[in-house]
């Protein structure tokens, strides 16, 4: 039997041994050779923290009390590991990009670096990882006291737990303070330590295997018998809370991902992305690994031992029982492993969150002068970090000894997975979620602590304890729906599935309806655009803007956190970098922002940024940051003109369609009026045409004259009829540009001469026409009948609206080297303006006169005249009109 | 936001392939999840028809190796057609 | 006694056809060719029946109609409509107006007198 002296003396050389790997790693990334340090080995080891002596002792216990329960625990971060994709990837981006320190961190720097948030964050993260420190204790204290011998006669075994645990935490808390904080390291990660709690790995893998190989090829004979064994066993046949099962696997995917020890190995520790896939295969063959020789353990020390041995120490009491002290001594030194490495690691993320988020704030701003006052300030940070250490372990004691130290180890597991995954929400809202907001984010996560203090932590401590009995059994001053294992009256829900359901649903849906009711400052808007989009856009936190700083007050700043040397190398690098030959660099936004994060990494996002803030004099929001802000909105604007682009273009399509309608219902309309035009222009003639017709040949007694009368009335409708048709024709051809023209050269007065004397012939002689031959004879080469054609026109025009007492039409023509222009001036009365645009459409007969023609003549002289090249146009008067023909001297090749 | 208009129609056949995989990837915890789900179907020691521990654990456990061995396929899927691509152009699905 | 028929027409030829056949059939004939002052010619002549052209110079037939019907001592005055223009929606417009036969030009002599030896039994 290992006496307790040998076992402590086994466990210091061990920790010697750690401490000798840790500082020879520490050594060599100094020296720049810690290549194999950060390898993706080193990586998926150091994640084995998730392992904790919960896992080493405890699974086999639970599996002792509820068959295949415990899976679940390794099923949840196997899956989040295994879907790196989603969450790891970016989480890991992040992280990087952001010079995130902790859980705390990640989320105050979301949501616009606010220190509330990171304090809320740090103290919820304190408690809810205490009874998880509290579980390590009482494991290591466990199984040293089944190695001081049975219990004797009074029920007491040799070893007091309470002080043991008292000795185990102070060790604990030496070797965590010796191990994380002997410096400030300049980027917050720690080679030693993962160095370290790699080889922990190993052992805690190795102790258990062994224990599994020995219980099922030492014991039972092989995998056959023992798991005809198991069939037999009290565990044989598969029972299960299904409620637990699915609320379990996801709360230790979500507990992986936000518990801070988790989040340190995971993501600040992290030296290349791809590391998280090699992890993403590996660790799930740890897990695997871990979990395999639980079921066989638990049932063959459930049949080995006697009746009423703790199953969570199995792992211990089998190979001692059998005789087997080496394996029971390997086997203790892989708990211790567990043990050991969950409460440096978890301690130090959390000394770093509270030593950022709490203590240095509260330090700087009682402090006169803030971060400019004198003295190294990373003195201040160590001396905060050990104190947060010993702050957290001594809780975590407290929690031990208020809890008895007799829970069961997983439902104190349990408890803690609950408290750190109200993180959850927040942090995959902040990530993913744009519209996330600061106060969303703080009201979900104090709702969602509350519920789970009242719900699950408080409850731990056993009825009477700090709630009252009665609040179980009727609810908080007779609330009844306010009971903590039956909120709003549901009773028979699992008091860990109840509690995690409630404080998950109400915590998320508190910070889903906050955030969407509240309005995010530009600061928080700009992180969370960095945040959600990290894979767009790598770049850095926004700049600021120096205008006050002086380099010297920043380099004595720097020196206080970075250390001189470095503060220095940094300062020297960054001014070298601007082409300066000092040693002070000029205060760019490029350097601040990049000092800024220098230093986050010692302080804290939040701190650091209210550090410079502060030396620079900038206001919470700079220049820089608006304009960064601006930009992120002008992917918005630049968004919502495209569719403003899209939806103008529609309406100019619309407005397109509307105008082809309208000018389609007009063309329908001018369309009707035209047939209707034509129909009345034919049908007039040939009613006359038709009456007289009837009226002699049935009439009676008609005379010669009226026959005559009505018979010439008849020739003179059908000559109408015969005018109209040939008129329509000519147009139609005209229109359709199958008019071919007969081009000739001649003199144009000859062309008005014939003109004027074909028109007069026709009318009544009343219209007298003059001609203004001063411009000489003129020749014009064109279609010498068309344009004839034209003239006829409008003198026949003149000679029937022409009201004048004295009608008179002068007709002169001008020439330039272009253009001939024939003008036809009246003495009538002036079109209207508003039928003058109408006088060359078909019909068009502005006052209505004799109604011999059919308002077809300046449609055709229109088309006549774009046929040859020209135009005609009436020119407005004060008295009477002028129609201009204007006629290119050489025929152009229109018409074709 | 939706895929930006730069985002080509058509991808070689190589980073067509790593697309592929990449959806593979995504689905793959999908996949775990329904499986390691199924347990809550089956009947527990009070209800008809049983199910022993030993079918249990060897049920667990294989969906546990495939799984692995899914996740290091496609590891070695993605590390062939190339790590520049482990991350689409633009954003996230 | 002699009924009186008032055209209100600008076709000269029309006018005269019409006059010839309303004459031989006995019937005292008027003859108004200008739209806008067509309303107080009819008043003025009192006609028994008024044969109305579609289209006339200042006022259209339909709104000489529409005048009419206003009109309280004029309302049931018989209006027989003469149009060339042939189509159909000019029919329901007359017939909407309140006109008691519509006819399309060209029209036999014979259709047009029954219709104003109907419109003024009636």
């Amino acid at each position: 039997m290992a006496s307790l002296n040998l076992l402590v003396g086994v466990s210091l050389v061990y920790v010697a041994f750690l401490f000798a790997v840790a500082f020879a790693a520490e050594r060599a990334a100094v020296r720049g050779r810690s290549g194999w340090l950060r390898t993706p080995l080193v990586y998926t080891l150091s994640l084995s923290i998730y392992c904790t002596a919960w896992t080493f002792y405890g699974a086999v216990g639970y599996a002792a009390r509820s068959g295949m329960e415990y899976v679940t625990i390794y099923l949840g971060p196997s899956l989040v590991m295994i879907g790196w994709w989603w969450v790891l990837r970016k989480l890991v981006r992040i992280g990087r990009s952001q010079r995130v320190t902790s859980v705390a961190d990640l989320i105050s720097a979301r949501y616009g670096k606010s220190n509330t948030l990171a304090i809320v964050v740090t103290l919820m993260a304190v408690v809810g990882v205490t009874p998880y420190i509290a579980l390590q204790l009482q494991s290591v204290t466990l199984a040293l006291s089944i190695f001081s011998g049975p219990p004797d006669a009074e029920g007491l075994n040799g070893l007091n737990p309470l002080s043991a645990g008292f000795w185990v935490a102070g060790g604990l808390a030496v070797f965590t303070v010796l191990f994380g904080t002997r410096n400030l390291n300049a980027n917050e990660r720690h080679d030693g330590v993962v160095i370290a709690i790699a080889v922990e790995a190993v052992v805690k893998l190795v102790a258990l295997m062994a224990v599994g190989i020995f219980v099922v090829w030492g014991i039972a004979g092989g995998i056959g018998p023992m798991m005809e064994r198991i069939d037999a066993s009290a565990l044989g046949t598969w029972e299960l809370d299904r409620s637990r099962w699915a609320a379990l696997t996801v709360l230790s995917a979500a507990a992986f991902l936000c518990l801070p020890r988790m989040f340190q190995v995971l993501v600040v520790e992290n030296d290349d992305e791809r590391h998280v896939q090699i992890a993403s295969w590996a660790f799930p063959v740890y897990l695997m690994l871990m979990s395999l020789f639980v079921v066989p353990i638990a049932v063959v020390g459930l049949n080995l031992l006697p009746a009423g041995s703790n199953p969570d120490l199995f792992v211990v009491s089998i190979p001692l029982a059998q005789g087997q002290t080496g394996l029971a001594v390997l086997s203790f030194l892989g708990g211790f492993s567990s043990a050991t490495s969950m409460v440096i690691v978890a301690t130090l993320a959390l000394s770093t969150m509270v030593s950022n988020h709490v203590v240095m704030p509260i330090y700087l701003s009682l402090k006169p002068g803030g971060a400019s006052m004198s003295g190294d300030v990373r003195n201040v940070i160590l001396l905060a970090r050990r104190l947060s250490i010993l702050l957290i372990i001594a809780l975590g004691y407290v929690y031990y000894v208020l809890s008895g130290g007799s829970g069961a180890l997983a439902a104190i597991g349990l408890i803690s997975f609950a408290g750190v995954a109200q993180f959850l929400p927040a942090m995959l809202g902040g990530i993913f979620w744009r519209g996330a907001t600061r106060m969303g984010a703080l009201s979900g996560l104090c709702l969602g602590f509350a519920i789970w203090v009242y719900a699950s932590l408080l409850p731990s401590f056993g009825q009477d304890a700090v709630l009252p009995a009665s609040f179980f059994d009727v609810g908080p001053f007779g609330i009844n729906w306010l009971r903590p294992y039956a909120f709003f009256g549901i009773d028979g829900m699992d008091p860990t599935v109840h509690a995690v359901f409630w404080s998950l649903l109400l915590n998320t849906g508190v910070f889903i309806v906050v955030s969407l009711l509240t309005f995010p400052k530009p600061l928080e808007r700009l992180q969370g655009a960095q945040f959600v989009n990290v894979f767009d856009h790598s770049g850095q936190a926004r700049g600021w803007h120096a205008s006050v700083a002086a380099s010297e007050d920043l380099m004595i700043m720097a020196q206080r956190i970075l250390g001189a040397s470095e503060a220095q190398a940094l300062f020297r690098a960054a001014a070298r970098a601007q082409g300066m030959t000092g040693h002070l660099p000029e205060p760019t936004p490029a350097f601040l922002e990049r000092l800024e994060r220098e230093l986050s990494a010692s302080v804290g996002t939040a701190t650091a940024h209210a550090m410079v803030s502060q030396m620079v004099g900038a206001a919470s929001v700079s220049v820089e940051d608006l304009l960064a802000v601006a930009d992120e909105s002008a992917q918005m604007l630049e968004y919502s003109s495209q569719l403003e682009a899209k939806s103008a273009e529609l309406s100019r399509t619309a407005g397109q369609l509307r105008e082809a309608n309208e000018k389609l219902t007009q063309l329908s309309v001018q369309k009707d009026a035209f047939l209707g035009q034509i129909s009345h222009e034919l049908r007039t003639p040939m009613t006359s045409i038709r009456a007289f017709s009837e009226i002699m040949r049935d009439a009676e007694g008609l005379s010669v004259a009226e026959k005559t009368k009505y018979a010439s009335i008849i020739h003179v409708e059908a000559i109408r009829l015969t005018r109209l048709l040939d008129d329509l024709l000519d147009l139609s051809v005209l229109e359709n540009g199958q008019v071919s023209l007969n081009s000739a050269t001649g003199p144009l007065d000859a062309v008005l001469d014939h003109a004027v004397i074909t028109a007069q012939a026709s009318g009544d002689g009343r219209l007298r026409v003059t001609r203004d031959t001063a411009a000489g004879d003129t020749m014009v080469t064109t279609d010498l009948d068309r344009l004839g054609q034209v003239f006829i026109n409008l003198i026949t025009n003149a000679q029937k609206y022409c009201r004048a007492a004295a009608p008179h039409l002068e007709i002169s023509v001008h020439a330039d080297a272009e253009r001939l222009a024939v003008e036809f001036r009246d003495n009538g009365t002036p079109i209207p303006d508003a039928a003058r645009a109408l006088i060359f459409e078909k019909f068009a007969r502005v006052a209505e006169g004799d109604g011999s023609g059919a308002g077809l003549g300046l449609a055709i002289c229109r088309e006549i005249m774009a046929r040859l090249g020209g135009d005609i146009t009436h020119v407005p008067q004060a008295a009477g009109n002028v129609f201009v023909v204007q006629i290119p001297r050489r025929q152009m090749s229109a018409g074709q | 936001m939706a895929r930006g208009p730069s985002s080509p129609v058509f991808l070689e056949r190589r980073s067509y392939r790593r697309r592929r995989l990449q959806d593979a990837q995504r689905l793959l915890p999908v996949l775990g999840m329904l499986l390691w789900m199924v347990p809550v179907l089956w009947p527990t020691r009070n209800e008809t028809g049983h199910i022993t521990m030993s079918a249990a654990i060897y049920y667990v456990f294989g969906v546990w190796c495939l799984l692995i061995g899914l996740s290091f396929g496609l590891w070695r899927g993605l590390k062939r057609k190339g790590d520049e691509g482990t991350e689409p152009p633009a954003g996230d699905p | 006694m002699d009924k009186h028929v008032l055209l209100v027409e600008d076709e000269v030829n029309i006018i005269e056809a019409m006059r010839f056949l309303l004459t031989r059939d006995g019937w005292k004939v008027g003859t108004h060719s200008d739209g806008a002052t067509a309303v107080s010619a009819i008043r003025d002549a009192r006609p028994d029946l008024v044969v109305l052209d579609y289209m006339l110079p200042g006022k259209s037939g339909i709104e000489i109609l529409t005048e009419l019907r206003a009109l309280p001592d004029l309302a049931g005055l018989p209006v027989l409509m003469l149009t060339a223009r042939g189509q159909s929606r000019d029919r329901e417009l007359a017939e909407r107006a309140g006109v008691n036969r519509f006819m399309t030009k060209p029209f036999s002599n014979s259709e047009v007198l029954n219709a104003v030896r109907d419109l003024v039994r009636v």
